[in-house]
């Protein structure tokens, strides 16, 4: 597996889906229930996207694809946002 | 769209790039731009950057070290003029950031280009007049590799470890505990992966609250 970096890359693509800052909403993980800022989620770029894992179980929270024009965020691993 | 103003080399494989934004909504010192180009045949590649300014101006400063195989920094730091074009989507990010209402003291910690948002909060700490104490630990490979060399020989608040000079290599725990204010600052770590993995779990392991630390990694060295 590749070096990650830390969530704050997300800032930019998240703004082309949600209306603020998404970097420093939380996020609660499915896998163990972990609620941290988005800012420290682990990111491994997985071209054309990323994969984000839960930095404490490394479960995957979500993963993005940019593909033709479009960004498709998959959710599955996050139970709830609050920003 | 930003318009390069000037440019300037600062290390051997880098340099530090003004960018003038005129719609530029200000920005919080450690936040980053997000710098996408596109080749004439419509592949496009985006890259994170930190700005090294902050406040209302809209005069950005990047500063990019070159990546051997890097898709966006070789043209940022080799073939990019003053008067092109970029383009650039921010300013982003609102955690790794440091604001003048923060009053506990600062250790910001830096691996090589890291230094980047790390500049950008020394010099708002210094323009707000913020008795906060800060003070920076940069880690780089030799004198000549330092970002913002000039700027930083004038401050008494910084501490250098030199990973490939005579009798340096890399940062070290006793090196690190030595050098960083105590237990209670809140603490900044910007550098590649694995500079800011090895610093982050050694503060954690000196007492630090993981909760007080900020990294911000870029990947490889």
């Amino acid at each position: 597996m590749t070096e990650h970096v830390d969530g704050n890359v997300l800032a930019g693509p998240l703004l082309e889906l949600f209306r603020e800052d998404m970097t420093t909403a939380t996020a609660r993980c499915a896998g163990c229930g972990d609620v941290s800022v988005l800012a420290t989620a682990m990111v491994y770029d997985a071209s054309p996207g990323w994969t984000v894992r839960c930095h404490v179980c490394e479960d995957v929270l979500l993963t993005f694809v940019r593909a033709n024009g479009r960004l498709r965020i998959d959710l599955r691993g996050i139970t709830a946002l609050e920003v | 769209m930003g318009t390069v103003a000037s440019a300037r080399a600062e290390t051997p494989t880098g340099r530090s790039i003004l960018i003038d934004v005129p719609d530029w909504p200000g920005n919080i010192a450690g936040q980053h731009v997000d710098v996408r180009l596109t080749a004439p045949d419509g592949y496009q590649a985006t890259r994170s950057y930190s700005l090294a300014s902050s406040g209302p101006e809209p005069r950005l400063q990047l500063a990019v070290d070159r990546l051997p195989d890097g898709e966006v920094s070789p043209y940022l730091v080799d073939d990019l003029l003053p008067g092109d074009m970029l383009e650039l989507r921010g300013p982003l990010g609102g955690w790794f950031v440091w604001k003048e209402s923060q009053t506990e003291p600062v250790q910001l910690i830096a691996g090589g280009s890291g230094v980047v948002p790390l500049v950008a909060m020394i010099r708002a700490h210094a323009a707000s007049g913020s008795t906060a104490p800060m003070q920076l630990l940069y880690s780089v490979r030799t004198p000549d590799d330092r970002f913002f060399a000039d700027e930083l020989e004038k401050l008494d608040t910084v501490t250098y470890a030199y990973t490939r000079t005579e009798g340096g290599g890399r940062l070290t725990r006793d090196a690190l505990e030595a050098a960083v204010l105590p237990v209670g600052a809140a603490v900044f770590v910007c550098g590649p992966t694995g500079f800011v993995e090895a610093v982050a779990s050694w503060l954690v392991d000196l007492g630090h609250d993981a909760g007080r630390i900020k990294t911000e990694r870029f990947g490889g060295a």
